[in-house]
């Protein structure tokens, strides 16, 4: 059976759901060959015929040794598939492997079907391509995509050693890590909660608190942003986080084309804004029109009851 | 020091954006402008050669209208463009554009190239990597700032939780965020200057380029099919008249999704 290469990630000893998703996205293609760092964790039970590990202090840099130790895997596999999340950092991964195998890129697919068709929303999902990829197809996957589903295989372990580079090499002098959010990751949550222009300046407590008790992540709109109520790495939309999740609710979002398109694959939109002809009610599956302010603790207060 | 930066032009994405019947975009269907996260390359480069300066080159491919873009950089002040633009460039993909840019990155031998970090049409943000990994150079992504220093280049990049300092010599490509700086506006001197500034035009035969590695033949990927999204079904929109939230939350729970 072809061997398909799938980069993981593990977080807390666990592969990351993500992860399982190209697991079971990679089954449907052929035999997985894991490639993950330190430990392939529970990969086996996602269907991991090899897992590949390359320990952390081998790779001098994050990406270009990854390219390096991927390009030897693939080398030696010779996949017609290489699948992977679409993080920055993997993509710059697949687009240097890419060039590295002579092969193509597909970035934020949300399927890979029968024959490699793959297929990838653009112009804020608004078009579906189907595309086909000459030589191997390096294929970043937006999280969300995939019902990951369990399923055990043969887990070969395989220590890897990183291949000799002369490449001038890129170094980290500085890492400084702030505290993590307890919250799920923004690009890869099953509920995300946004707020915008209309939660006002100090109305984010109140998204954050809808946002925890659906057990969400939390978003925002560029207004949000670049009015500084809130960081810049919580932008959902064009510039800022791709998402899909199963529930995206907007607080006191217009619906600016460039929010659109980074929000509008989610299954399930629920908009909450005064204004009735705000263009995001196009896309809602559900919508109130009234005041952000007093109907979202009044949402909090009603789940809260409902679960009590 | 010579800065390049690379600008695309771009569909402007509050217009509406088609595909042709050969699933390539369709240039012409919408307003054309400047991708707007190259703008902040642009500034990035207009910065350092303020500080250290040497001369800066706008590059861009794309057919002869995409020279626009370049003459947007001009009007804020890089001194000189190269348009690579040739028939057979036509619908190449990012493994094609790749190649085609870094031919012509090649031939003006910069000490630093500086990138958007993505296009607001393709939005890949494969083509700085391909381009970094063919040139054999490293390459800094994300940068909220960068600083030169002799043969280094240093930058600082946001991640998830804090911030990374990253360090590489040059030659080197520096892909920008949008959080690196404000885009400064053309003055009025600068939109009169740039009409007197040079853009060259190179075609694949000046960058000793294989017609067959380029455009849609030299192209690992083919669009097979593009489907229009159907219409999401209406929604139930209802006014907050006291019930709405009960509605809502009755809404989720048939979902299952609380």
């Amino acid at each position: 059976m072809n061997a398909v290469v799938v980069l993981v990630d593990v977080v807390d000893g666990a592969l990351t759901k993500p992860s399982k998703e190209l697991l079971t996205l990679a089954r449907r293609h052929g035999s997985p060959v894991v490639v993950a760092v330190d430990t392939a964790a529970d990969a086996a039970d996602f269907g991991a015929d090899v897992c590949a590990v390359i320990p952390a202090v081998a790779l001098a840099e994050p990406v270009a040794s990854m390219v390096d130790v991927l390009a030897a895997v693939c080398a030696e596999h010779s996949p017609a598939l290489v699948l992977m999340t679409s993080t920055i950092e993997c993509k710059e991964i697949a687009g240097r492997l890419a060039v590295r195998l002579g092969g193509g890129v597909v970035t934020d697919a949300v399927d890979v079907k029968h024959g490699l068709v793959v297929v990838q929303p653009v112009f804020g999902g608004a078009i579906t391509l189907d595309a086909t990829v000459r030589g191997t197809a390096v294929v970043t996957m937006r999280p969300g995509s995939v019902e990951p589903e369990a399923s055990a295989g043969a887990g070969t372990p395989v220590v890897l050693t990183a291949p000799a580079t002369t490449r001038r090499t890129v170094k980290v002098l500085e890492r400084v890590a702030g505290a993590r959010s307890s919250r799920p990751d923004l690009a890869a949550a099953d509920v995300v909660v946004s707020g915008g222009r209309g939660v006002g300046e100090n109305g984010f407590t109140m998204v954050e608190q809808l946002a925890d008790v659906l057990g969400g992540a939390v978003g925002a709109s560029r207004a949000a942003t670049d009015a500084g109520w809130i960081d810049h790495k919580f932008q959902v939309g064009q510039t800022g986080t791709t998402v899909s999740p199963q529930l995206y609710v907007a607080l006191g979002i217009s619906g600016a084309i460039q929010h659109r398109a980074g929000m509008q694959t989610a299954k399930t939109v629920v908009v909450v804004n005064k204004d009735r002809t705000a263009p995001l009610f196009d896309l809602a599956d559900f919508g109130i029109v009234g005041d952000v302010a007093s109907l979202v603790p009044a949402i909090v207060a009603e789940i809260a009851a409902r679960r009590a | 020091m010579k800065i390049l930066v690379c600008v695309k032009q771009v569909p402007d994405s509050w217009s509406e954006r088609q595909l042709t019947a050969e699933h390539t975009l369709d240039r012409g269907a919408a307003d054309r402008v400047i991708n707007d996260l190259d703008t902040y390359a642009v500034e990035a480069a207009l910065q350092l050669q303020e500080t250290h300066g040497g001369q800066t080159i706008a590059l861009s491919m794309g057919p002869e209208l995409a020279e626009d873009a370049i003459r947007k950089a001009l009007q804020m002040g890089i001194d000189e463009g190269v348009l690579v633009t040739d028939a057979a460039l036509a619908g190449s993909d990012a493994i094609a554009t790749s190649l085609a840019l870094t031919k012509a990155i090649e031939k003006v031998a910069p000490d630093l190239v500086i990138m958007g970090v993505e296009s607001t049409d393709a939005k890949m943000s494969v083509v700085p990597a391909m381009v970094a990994e063919r040139l054999g150079w490293p390459m800094l992504t994300l940068a909220t700032s960068v600083v030169i220093e002799g043969v280094n280049a240093t930058i600082t990049r946001q991640t998830a939780a804090g911030h990374d300092v990253v360090t590489a010599d040059l030659p080197a490509v520096v892909s920008v965020v949008e959080k690196f700086n404000e885009p400064r506006y053309p003055s009025f001197k600068g939109i009169t200057s740039a009409k007197k500034k040079t853009v060259d035009h190179w075609g694949i035969a000046d960058l000793g380029i294989d017609a067959a590695t380029v455009g849609t033949g030299g192209s690992a990927t083919t669009v097979t099919a593009a489907v229009a999204r159907p219409a999401r079904s209406a929604g139930v929109i209802i006014e907050d008249d006291g019930t709405a939230v009960a509605a809502l939350v009755d809404f989720l729970a048939q979902r299952r999704l609380i």
